[in-house]
This record gives structure tokens, sequence and C-alpha cells, in this order.
């Protein structure tokens, strides 16, 4: 019974694949897979953003959306309708094609990060040997995209959004990189799949994630920030700060293009979420043995939907970074701890079984954040904070 | 064969793009259309690593780079001379040379070497080991070239710092 509920989706597919002549089953398949993750994540995004305007109404002490339906849970319903048919203008100097394009290549690459991610037990689209590394390749065009958006507009703010979500993205982009070649380096595979098998296994009945590992816990930490910056949201969501450039990179858009950047947004939110969730918190895998009976896919979705209360809960509580203080903390505390959780996980190979691994690269990694964080706050002499233009 | 023929289209229709148009912000883009299209190109020989990775630095950095280099130098308009410089024909000449011995070079090397009828398995794992083991050490000496290359970069671009010449002439 638990086996059927855990392939419920697989052999539905293979029960519609059934239906159709042999020669049209492959396509039929793919077509089934798509549709799938089309119709899945567009709706976790509108339960998302419901969630997060609810979420964040509460920790500013709101009430936040409560008007459309039952608790206003038809609000995104409501808000889809609204964007599809308010008017679309483009600025008369906007560069025409460029503009047009810029939201529709952002969506396509955010999906196409999908096709790798494992979301049950046999339930990846594609089951490729360099998976990750097509996951990034992805994840890398996104930033085009993003250029595209601020340049074609020909508007000043958002040119300057464009800028700085490209310069943010790159530099968060190399942490986020050296924070999967960890996972990589202790599963030796880019297979999703593998990484995931890898980790679904128990002692005790705990399971062997690699967040439960000194450097996987580092790691996490590391990849969860750049994670952050790298889907430009608060607290690293200068590129859009609406208090210096009204809205950034997609000022200049309005209607369903609008609407294709936010759904582009969270997308690649939840995309992301997923991809820390199979290199650090086992995937699909349940949390303890004895959990082993729920279906896997819900193990994923429920890791996913965690994750994306931890940005919202991040979102509702931090205030925005300078730009100096964003690179000054890409490049100064996050790389170089990631450069040394990279060598920690060297070591963890060739120390061999034991307590001695796990004493010897805590210490490590502990001695590396105190060094590279505690310095380098004192070295900033914080203090009462002097304004230089708005006195 | 008709797959070939669409990437092979996209390829030299993102290069000719590239060359051809007026605007300096749409060749970058054309030429990232072209560098997708050779990645497309690589994954239909089944070299996924190759494909992979040139998306990645290709369309990820490379592209962001001439961008960047575009909009920060001197601005996207085009120059009211035209985007031909008065010396193409001596170039068409030297890039047709090039081809030219190039081409000649591949069509010799498919006859010299013995033919292979099973398209070689290589996977990632393997590229990395022959990283990692045999050519260890070209790669570490990439990875020290480009390392200084980045440096002299940072020197170049580096404010100097004002009181440090007076200084010396102090003395």
């Amino acid at each position: 019974m638990t086996n059927t509920l855990d392939q419920i989706f697989v052999l539905l597919k293979h029960w519609i694949m059934g239906l159709f002549p042999v020669g049209l089953q492959p396509i039929v398949g793919i077509v089934l897979s798509v549709v799938a993750i089309l119709a899945v994540f567009p709706g976790l995004f509108a339960f998302s953003v419901l969630m997060e305007r609810k979420g964040l109404g509460r920790m500013q002490n709101r009430i936040g959306p409560n008007r459309v339906g039952p608790f206003g849970i038809l609000q995104p319903v409501a808000d889809g309708i609204k964007a599809l048919i308010k008017e679309d203008v483009v600025p008369y100097n906007a560069d025409h094609i460029v503009h047009f394009f810029a939201p529709i290549v952002l969506v396509v690459v955010v999906f196409m990060g999908y096709a790798v991610l494992p979301m049950g037990r046999n339930m990846t689209f594609v089951p490729m040997d360099a998976g990750l590394l097509f996951y990034f390749a992805m994840g890398a065009s996104a930033e085009l995209s993003v250029f595209m958006a601020g340049w074609s507009s020909r508007n000043k703010y958002s040119l300057l959004g464009a800028m700085r979500a490209v310069a943010q993205m790159i530099s968060y982009e190399i942490p986020l990189l050296m924070t999967s070649v960890i996972i990589v380096m202790m599963t030796g595979s880019l297979s999703l799949d593998k990484i995931v098998e890898a980790q679904n296994h128990y002692t005790w009945g705990l399971p062997h994630w690699y967040v439960f590992t000194p450097m996987g816990f580092a790691a996490f930490v590391m990849f969860a920030i750049a994670a952050t910056a790298e889907t430009n949201r608060s607290p690293f969501d200068l590129p859009e700060g609406e208090s210096e450039i009204v809205a950034g990179y997609f000022t200049e858009y309005s209607g369903f293009k609008f609407a294709e950047f936010f759904l582009g947004e969270y997308v690649a939110m939840l995309s992301i979420s997923g991809l820390g969730a199979t290199l650090f918190l086992g995937g699909w895998s349940a949390p303890l043995e004895a959990l082993n009976f729920i279906p896997s896919w819900i193990w994923f979705f429920a890791k996913i939907m965690l994750a994306i209360c931890g940005f919202i809960w991040l979102r509702g509580t931090f205030p925005r970074l300078r730009q100096d203080q964003l690179m000054n903390f890409a490049w100064k505390f996050v790389l170089p701890m990631t450069l040394i959780d990279l060598v920690v996980t060297g070591l963890w190979r060739f120390l061999g079984e034991g307590w001695l691994r796990w004493a010897v690269c805590s210490a490590i990694l502990l001695a590396a954040y105190l060094i590279t964080a505690r310095m380098g706050m004192r070295s900033k002499k914080l203090g009462p904070r002097s304004y230089r233009y708005a006195e | 064969m008709i797959v070939f023929a669409i990437l092979a289209a996209l390829t030299v229709a993102g290069s000719l793009a590239a060359v051809l148009l007026r605007n300096t912000v749409h060749c970058a883009l054309a030429l990232t259309g072209a560098f997708i299209g050779l990645a497309l190109l690589f994954l239909r020989l089944d070299a996924q690593f190759a494909g992979f990775a040139q998306i990645l630095v290709y369309v990820g950095a490379v592209a962001i780079l001439v961008v960047f280099a575009i909009l920060l130098t001197r601005g996207s308009e085009t120059p009211a001379t035209g985007v031909f410089s008065r010396t193409w024909f001596a170039g068409l000449v030297v890039a047709a040379g090039v081809f030219a011995v190039l081409a000649w070079t591949v069509l010799h090397s498919a006859v010299a070497l013995p033919h292979e009828f099973a398209a070689p398995q290589v996977s990632v794992a393997q590229i990395g080991n022959a990283l990692m083991g045999r050519y260890v050490l070209p790669l570490e000496i990439v990875a020290v070239l480009l390392t200084a290359a980045m440096i002299g970069a940072v020197i170049v671009a580096m404010h100097e710092k004002p009181g440090k010449y007076e200084k010396k002439e102090a003395n």
C-alpha cells in the first residue's frame, strides 16, 4: 500500500502512456512530465505568495489579504486575473524585441532547472549524469535575462537595477557553486539522484543527511546565504530597492510581463530550495527511519515549503544591506569560509572513520568562523553611523 | 541530421548577426545565441561536460562580461561612421585563410587516424579523473596564470592613493 502511494505518480504516468500506441509513448511521457511540472510549481507559487503576504502581515502587526474568498485564499486568483487583463505598456524608446524576450527567457530558464531535481523516488524528469552542472548552467543563464530586461527598458533605474542584480548574482554564484562542490566531493558524483541515494541511509533511525556533518552544516549555511542572494530576496534585494530605484530591472514592465517576472522570481526560489533540500537535507528521504511509510514526494515538497517559510521569515525580520556591505560580505566572508570548508572536506575524507575526524573538522571550521567573522567585524570599527549627504 | 541543420543554422546566424548588427549590445546578445548553439552541438555529440560548461562559462560569465564592458566603456550607441571598418577586405582574407588551414588540418587528421566505429563513451567522472591525475600539472599552471591575470587586472583598476607619490618625492 505504501509502495503504491509512494510511486503513485510514476504508475499514473505509465498507465496514461499505456493508452497510446508504442511509437508515441516516449513523447507522451515527456509531455506528461512537462505538464506536471508546469502545473505543480505555478500552483505552489500562488500558495507561497499568499503565505508570504499573510506571514509578512502578521510579522508587521497587520492582518494581510482577507477579502477574496474565505481567509483571503483566493487572492492569488484575483491577482492573476488582474495581471492578465491589465494593459501591456511598453516604453516608446524601449528596445522592443529584447524587451519582449527578457521575461520569456527568464521563465523558460528557471523552469528548465526542474528537469534534474529528484522530486521523489524514481521521480526525476531527466536522470542526468551531470545533473548538478545542468542546473547551474541554467541558473547562470537567468542573469542574462535580467540584464536584457534592464537594458532594453531605456530607463536609468532599470539599468541600475540590472547592473546591481547581475553583479550580485555573479558574486554569490561562486560560493553557491563551491558549496555544491563540497557535496560532490562527499558523494563522488554530479548526479542529483546519486546524491540523494547517498544520504538515504539511517543509523539508529537517524538519517545520514549531509547537513549533519561539520562541513556539511557550514556548507548549508553558506548555501542558504548565497541562495537568498541569488534569488534577489531580502535582505539582498538591492536590485529592486524601491526606496532608491523604483523597482529595479522590471520597472518598465506591466501587466502579464510583470507577472512573468514575479513568477520567475518565486519559481526560482522554489527551485533553489529544492536544490538545497536535495544537496543537504536528503532530498526525498524521510527525517526518521520510522517515518518512511509516508510517500517520498511529500517529504520533498515539505522541505521546499519549509525553506520558503525561512525565506519569508528572513524577509520579515532583516533590514536591507548596502551595496558595499553586500560585496564585502560575499568576497571577504562567504567565499573564504567556503574555500576553507572545501579543504576540510578533503581532510575529512583522509582522516578515516571515527570520532577524530569529527573533532578535528569541527574545530577547524569553528576557528575559521571565529577568525573570518569576528576579526572582520572588529576591523570594521562599528559605531554610531554618520551620514554624509542626509543631515 | 535535421537537428544538426537547425543547430548549425542557429550558430551561424548568431555569429553573422554578431558581426553585422549595428547596435553593440544586440551584437553581444546574438553572440550569446551562437554560444548556445555551440553548446547544443556539444550536447548532440554526447559531450555533456563540454556542453554544460560552455553554457555555464560562456553564457553565464563571458557574455555578461562582454555586456558589462560595452556598457561601462563607451555606451551602446552606434558610431556614425557605420559598423564596418575600412579594412574589412583584408580581414575577410585573413579569416578565410585561417578557416582554410583549420579545415585542411581537420580533414587530414580524419585520414591519418584509424577509423573508430563506435563513438567513445566519455563520462564526466572520467574527465575529472584525467584532470586530477594525468593532466594535473597543466591544470595548475592554467590556474596560476588566471590568478596572475586577475591580480594584474585588479592592480590596473585600483585607485592610487593620493599621498603615496608625494611622500616618495619628499624623501
